[in-house]
């Protein structure tokens, strides 16, 4: 029933966005004009600052998935069908995993228009050792995506939604991002510190273990009014 | 684990938002071929109470027993026995009503071949199946939520203002489904401000005022003097 239910709720959102296009089209154009105006920023002479091409993929995932979380959301809020997922004989935390999955598979499609993206623009070896960035990035996006789906639900009916969200995100999923950036940083590195990204790619798994098992720990009892 | 149940009870619940009270000490049954009409003034705690009866919401003080039993007692299982009908429609506008209707199907683990088909009929939506829900008119979309409510054939069936924005023949029609699923063994339990709908319509009468439970009696003629006598003007 468990798995089933989050992927009704997968394939259900996954449909609406076909139909919409709505939240992937925001996304995406967030995240590229994100990257563009660091370039045009940083970028001199075909140079980039060192590392800045990690910190600018970071920044993008983490903007661009703010606004995703938001407008996943927006959705469920329309219409209260929130409510009625609630209501179903599902267990709850189902639904989040449903939900959850759809954040990622968004910012898995966000992440793979970012990274060769900034791989070009910034001259960045972003592909040296493509199974470890693929790692790092996984380990992140799903760090913050559990934290981000958890507190966006949780806020869904509040007014100022759009101000608490990243007010609530950002500094709980700061060693989530730094993370995301040393690691990545380590796969720039000339010669590539491989032990270096290993370590993060462990300290990014275990705060992924701790804020998956956090939020469907308090799913249910934070959705009940 | 199956449930099912004949009645169910509120006993003693109050719900605070803070240091606002929306019930206080609210002790009410209702009971299988009941249509209990939870009648009251905007803002007296009717959809508080729904919201608490559908188990989205949880007493401050006080508990809900479902055939007797508390509503953590009885798990997820409880919510296959509840269908509810709320002012907001709980549908999805850019999925089509058999899309909308497919999906709630399996989220309550019925199969939508059997089930999908008869509830557009039954919501004379069957040539507008496969249209957006978005295109649809109000009241086009309260009939695809009423049976969207009904689809899993609940016991305890909670509508809250399901009038809101129909015609009088849309109106004619949701009354005698509610008048069909009580007979049928259904507790239904109406929230509404709307006095001329529910003189006829309940079969008993839960009078509601600032969170409390002010009058619970057997529906008779003449509520609306009923109620100008225990809220106020009507």
């Amino acid at each position: 029933m468990f798995v089933r239910t989050a992927w009704l709720v997968l394939r259900k959102d996954f449909a609406i966005e076909v139909k919409s296009l709505e939240v992937l089209t925001t996304t995406l154009f967030f995240a590229i004009s994100c990257v563009l105006i660091f370039a045009f920023a940083f970028v001199k002479n075909g140079q980039a600052p060192e590392d800045a091409a990690a910190g600018i993929l970071w920044i993008a995932i983490a903007f661009s998935g703010t606004l995703a979380l938001g407008r996943t959301f927006e959705r469920e809020r329309y219409s209260e069908t929130l409510r009625a997922l609630l209501l179903a004989p599902a267990p709850r935390p189902a639904l989040y995993v449903g939900k959850l999955l759809g954040m990622l598979a968004l910012l898995a499609v966000a992440e793979l228009l970012l990274v060769p993206l900034i791989a070009f623009l910034f001259q960045a070896a972003l592909f040296s050792r493509p199974l470890l960035l693929a790692a790092i990035l996984a380990g992140g996006t799903v760090g913050f995506s559990a934290v981000g789906t958890l507190f966006a639900a949780m806020l869904v009916r509040a007014r100022s939604r759009d101000v608490l969200l990243p007010i609530l995100l950002y500094p709980i999923t700061i060693p989530v991002i730094i993370g995301g950036v040393r690691g990545t940083a380590a796969l720039l590195a000339s010669p590539v510190d491989e032990p270096g990204a290993i370590m993060w790619i462990g300290i990014l798994a275990a705060f992924d273990v701790v804020f998956v098992t956090l939020s469907l720990w308090t799913f249910e009892p934070l959705m009940t009014e | 684990m199956r449930v099912d149940f004949t009645s169910v009870q509120l006993v003693d619940v109050s719900r605070h938002f803070g240091r606002r009270r929306a019930l206080s000490h609210v002790t009410l049954a209702a009971a299988s071929g009941d249509i209990l009409g939870l009648l009251g003034p905007n803002g007296a705690g009717k959809s508080t109470l729904i919201t608490i009866l559908a188990t989205l919401s949880t007493p401050t003080t006080g508990e809900v027993r479902y055939g007797g039993q508390p509503a953590a007692r009885l798990g997820p299982a409880l919510r296959i026995r509840i269908g509810l009908l709320a002012h907001e429609l709980h549908l999805y506008p850019e999925l089509s009503a058999r899309q909308n209707l497919a999906f709630f199907a399996q989220l309550y683990g019925l199969d939508p071949r059997s089930t999908v088909d008869a509830a557009l009929e039954s919501a004379g939506l069957a040539d507008r199946a496969d249209d957006a829900v978005s295109g649809f008119s109000r009241g086009m979309r309260q009939r695809l939520a009423l049976e969207r409510a009904l689809l899993h054939h609940p016991r305890l069936v909670l509508f809250d203002e399901p009038f809101t924005g129909l015609d009088d023949r849309a109106v004619g029609i949701v009354s005698d489904r509610l008048r069909a699923l009580a007979a049928g063994g259904a507790i239904v339990v109406l929230a509404t401000h709307d006095l001329d709908l529910a003189d006829g319509l309940v079969t008993r009468v839960a009078l509601v005022r600032s969170g409390r439970l002010v009058s619970d009696e057997p529906a008779s003629t003449g509520l609306r003097a009923r109620y100008r006598a225990l809220i106020g003007a009507a």
